[in-house]
Formats: structure tokens, sequence, C-alpha cells
């Protein structure tokens, strides 16, 4: 692959410009508030664990991580189970409103869920599902299983149709083929839904915050807490928020190799 | 690849489609119900026909003018994010690293914002953007700009913007990194016999062989920042003023903040409308694209005009996949 001159540093600016953000929450965390609200330190003069000591000591504020976690591992669990069918179907099969099928299923992984906020709260009342994992991760499904479907549409289209035949000759029956022969062949192409699934699953707030009260509150949602009447604590906030990141980033490093492919749908 | 007709191939779909039924349909039924009727509490409903939609269309009401203006902001703000993350999205993907450990840390670090929290990124840039406590605040003030995003128009705009540039310009950059990646060694060497120049190669080579992968991320683009929420939401609060309210910021304001139901579910019908639309348009084009490419890829004359190959300038080097 061909680059341009001056890459290294426009390359580096960029790196910059996304790192340091990051860097300046990671710094407040290890602040204390005093020295948050007094002065203007590059680094930490004072450095303190007391804010991430108190997350993981007070059970309403680590339960908001295990909440959260819950949620986005069973919807991946659902969304990959039932995409996989589908996206071979997709793949290998023409039938019956197929192309109409596909569209609604992407117009629905584009809805805005503020669409949705107010009618999730109501069915999922109704049906005795509000507050707990499976309503937000029930309520998610509307945009990873549509996405799940395409990523891996992609992916079953990679792999040449004569294998399925040659196993049908070989007198697999479909669910052993499926099972044996296409799963594996296509493992780095679920490693990758399930990436994305996983992802737009954690970063979504707007669902998981109206779905639930108490008993499943994700973590996001308990961060609004730090506001008190004795003013914002900023060093809890910024170690909550830093804490967020820490599951995002060991996801990424394991999909690291297929992630360009997968931000393009395996459609490249 | 031709695809067989076999009907049965529903039974394998329709996991999916009951879970994205359930999901979706029931929900947006009770959207429709809502749109229709107006209520004053205690769960009494009366039949208001299109009265909301009417309303909702006319800037002279309430709500058309809220709607109206919430609408014109979050395309312009579309328009502006994607004016600098696209141009922005194809240097960085053309600045990539070759090849050693370098490559998987970029794509590390370039992934690292894609994957935090909305609510997170918008706490990020709250506290980075302050004046008293925030490192952009504070230098920006002590280099003697008067920047508050929480007060000025303005400043929320600027904070609002860097902040959606910040977030998504990656994805753009992953997407286009793809794009290239794809490219064969041979297109280079072929251009460097030619003696391409540098713009040449990435006029010709490059920007053609990025076309699909960059209108998935225009496309993606436009609709997650029409569909923004949460960020600004956490930043400004839709502040100061209503500068900053997005369609999704007063839709969830009328919804879940007035429990004006009505008038929240006949907004929700027409913002939904216009995703749909821009949808549609979207999935033409991809599915085209994905047509145009067989058809090039078999040398078999094509069945539909392809304007497109008169904008390959290079055309000894198309691919040949089928065929070679």
């Amino acid at each position: 692959m061909h680059s341009i001159p001056g890459r290294r540093l426009i390359m580096g600016l960029f790196l910059i410009f996304l790192l340091l953000p990051i860097y300046w929450l990671v710094n407040m965390s290890f602040k204390t508030n005093s020295e948050i609200v007094s002065t203007m330190t590059l680094w930490p003069h004072t450095p303190t664990l007391q804010h991430y000591k108190r997350i993981f000591t007070d059970e309403s504020w680590y339960s908001g991580y295990i909440n959260s976690l819950e949620y986005v591992v069973l919807n991946t669990i659902i969304s990959i189970a039932v995409a996989l069918p589908a996206a071979y179907a997709f793949s290998r099969y023409r039938f019956l409103g197929d192309k109409h099928l596909f569209f609604w299923l992407l117009s629905n992984r584009m809805a805005p869920a503020a669409v949705y906020a107010l009618p999730f709260f109501n069915l999922y009342s109704a049906i005795g599902l509000f507050d707990t994992p499976w309503a937000v991760a029930l309520a998610h499904c509307i945009f990873n299983v549509p996405l799940a479907v395409w990523i891996l549409e992609g992916f079953v289209s990679g792999v040449p149709r004569e294998i399925d035949e040659t196993a049908f000759l070989d007198g697999y029956s479909f669910p052993r083929f499926f099972i044996k022969i296409l799963v594996p062949l296509i493992a780095s192409g679920i490693g990758v839904a399930a990436f994305f699934c996983f992802m737009f699953s954690w970063v979504e707030l707007l669902l998981a915050r109206t779905l639930t009260s108490v008993h499943a509150k994700p973590i996001a949602a308990i961060m609004t807490r730090t506001v008190s009447a004795a003013g914002m604590d900023w060093g809890l906030l910024a170690a909550a928020g830093v804490l967020t990141i820490i599951p995002g980033a060991l996801v990424i490093w394991f999909v690291r190799n297929y992630i360009a492919r997968g931000f393009a749908l395996g459609r490249v | 690849m031709d695809k067989t007709v076999n009907q049965k191939a529903w039974f394998l779909v329709l996991p999916v489609f009951l879970v994205v039924a359930f999901s979706a349909v029931l929900p947006l039924m009770t959207v429709v119900n809502y749109s229709m009727q107006d209520t004053f509490g205690n769960n009494q409903f009366f039949w208001n026909g299109v009265g909301w939609f009417k309303e909702l269309l006319d800037p002279s009401t309430d709500l058309g003018g809220r709607f109206l203006a919430s609408l014109g902001r979050n395309l312009f703000f579309s328009l502006v994010i994607l004016a600098i993350e696209v141009p922005l999205g194809i240097v960085v993907a053309l600045s990539m690293p070759r090849e050693g450990w370098t490559v998987a840390a970029c794509l590390v670090i370039l992934a690292l914002p894609l994957l935090i929290p909305w609510n997170v990124v918008g706490t990020i840039w709250q506290i980075f953007g302050r004046p008293d406590i925030g490192l952009l605040g504070y230098v920006l003030n002590a280099m003697g700009f008067d920047y508050n995003y929480v007060s000025n128009d303005v400043d929320a705009w600027f904070t609002v913007i860097v902040m959606d540039v910040w977030h998504w310009t990656s994805l753009v950059a992953l997407l286009c990194y793809a794009g290239l990646k794809s490219i064969p060694e041979a297109y280079y060497q072929a251009a460097q016999i030619d003696g391409a120049s540098r713009w040449a190669v990435f006029k010709a080579i490059q920007l053609p062989k990025m076309n699909r992968v960059l209108l998935i991320a225009v496309l993606l683009r436009f609709m997650d920042s029409f569909m923004i929420y949460t960020e600004p939401f956490v930043v400004t609060g839709g502040g100061p003023g209503n500068s900053t309210t997005f369609v999704s910021i007063e839709l969830v304001k009328i919804a879940l903040g007035q429990f004006d139901l009505g008038k929240a579910a006949a907004l929700s019908l027409v913002y939904n409308l216009i995703i749909l639309i821009v949808c549609w348009i979207f999935y033409t084009v991809m599915t085209n694209a994905g047509v145009e490419r067989k058809v090039q890829a078999s040398s078999e004359p094509a069945a539909e005009p392809k304007p497109a190959a008169a904008l390959k300038p290079v055309p000894a080097l198309e691919p040949r996949e089928g065929v070679a």
C-alpha cells in the first residue's frame, strides 16, 4: 500500500488528538478532588487510588458493570445465534420477499433509538421484563441482529458454494454441515460480528437507561449519580469513565487483524 | 454466484424475523396508535386524526416550530461533520504505516474512541472542554479566546463538532483503510512504470477502489449523526438555550419529559420516515454497486449501461477476478 508524504507526522498528530482527551480522563481519575478543582496540573502530583477503591468496594457501583456486561453478553449470544442461519439463507438462496426482508432488517439498524424508547418501556413493562437484563438485551437486538446478519452474510458469501455441495454429497445433514463445516470456516466472521454486537450494545445508553430502574441499571446510567449537593465528584466520574473504556480496549485487541474488514461489513 | 430459489430458506430466516418483529413491529404499532390520539392524562385518549402531523409540519405552531428548527440544526450538523470527517478519514487512512507492529498499534488506537460508551464520550469532552478543569478549555482561555461551551452558542457547536470528529473519524479511516488494503500491488507497479504522479495514483487507483467503502462510510455517518442523542445531551444538554437541540433530543424531551405521547409519536413517525427514505437510497445504491461489480468481473456483455466504467481512467488495470 502506498502512502502520502508526511504520513508519519499526520498519523502522529491524529493519534495525539485521539489520545489527549482520554489521557486527561485517566489523569483526572488519579487526582484528588481538591487537586482537580484547585490547580491545573498535567499529571497527578498527589496520585491517589481512592476513586477506584470506592468503585470496587461499593456494591451500587460495581454492580453497574456486572449489569452492563450481563445484557451485552446476552445480546451478543442472541444476535449471533439467530443471525447465523439467516445469513446463510440470504447468501445462498432466493426466496419469496428476500430483498424486502433484507431491506426491512437494514432499516431497523438505522432506526433512531429515541423513537423506540417509550414504546419499549410500555412493551417490556407489560410482559414483566422491565428492569431485567433480558429487556435491554432484547431491545438491543433491534440494531444488532440486522448488523450481525449483514456482516455474516458477507463472510458466508466468501465461502465457495462447492464446499456446501461436497458436504451434502458426502452425506452431511444440514445441521451437521452447518456446525461442523460452515461455522469453523467463518469463525473469523463470527468473531467480527460478535465484536460489533458487543460494541454497539456496550456503547448504547438511551434504551438501556429507559428500560431499567434499580436491579439492572447499567454503569453508564449510574455514572450520573456523581452529581450531588456538594457539587460534582469529578475524580469518581473520571475513574468510572476509565473503567468503561477497558472492556472495549480488550475486545479490540482480540480482533485487531479483522477490524478493518469488519468495519467494511465483510464487503471489501 | 447464482442463487437457487428455495422457499424453505424462510425457516432459516424465521428466528431473525421473529426477534426483530418483536422489537420493531409491536412498538411501531404503539407509536402509530398514539400518533392519532390526544391524551389529557389518566389514560384517557381521544381521537385526533392527522392533527398532530398537520401541526408538526406547520412552522407557525409550537410543535412544528421546534421540530423544523431541530431538523434544520441536525441537517447542518450532519453536513458539517461529513465535510470534515470524510476528507480527514481518507488522509488518515493514507497515512497508515505499511507494515510491522505499528499497524496493529495504530488500528487499536484508532478503534478506541468507537468502543467508548457514548455518554462517557460526552463526559470526556465535558471534562476536557471545561475552562476551569479541562485541558482544552484552559488552554483556549489562556491563549486569549473567551471559550465557554456552557454559555456560548458558537463554543457549544465547536465542542460538539470536535467531539464528533474525535469520536467517528476513525470509522471513516478504518473503512478507507480496508478499501486501500484490497488494492493489489501490481496496480502500483503499473503506475510507477507509467510514471504516474502521487496525485494521479490517488485519483486513478486509490479513490475508485475506495468508492464502495466510502459510500458505506458516508451513509453510516449521515445516519448516525442524524440520530445523535447521547453525546451532545451529556455535554450541552441541548443548550445553551436550544442551540444544540437535535431531533432526537427534542423527541426525548417531548416523549419522556413532557409525556406528550401524541406529539412524540407523530414526530417519531416523520423522523422514521426520513431515515427510511435515506436508508432506501443507501440500499439501492449498495446493491446496484454490487451488481455492477459482478457485471464487470464476468467478461460477458453488461446487461445494464455502466457509466461507472467511464470514471475509471485505467481500463488496462481492470480487475479480472472471475476470468483469470
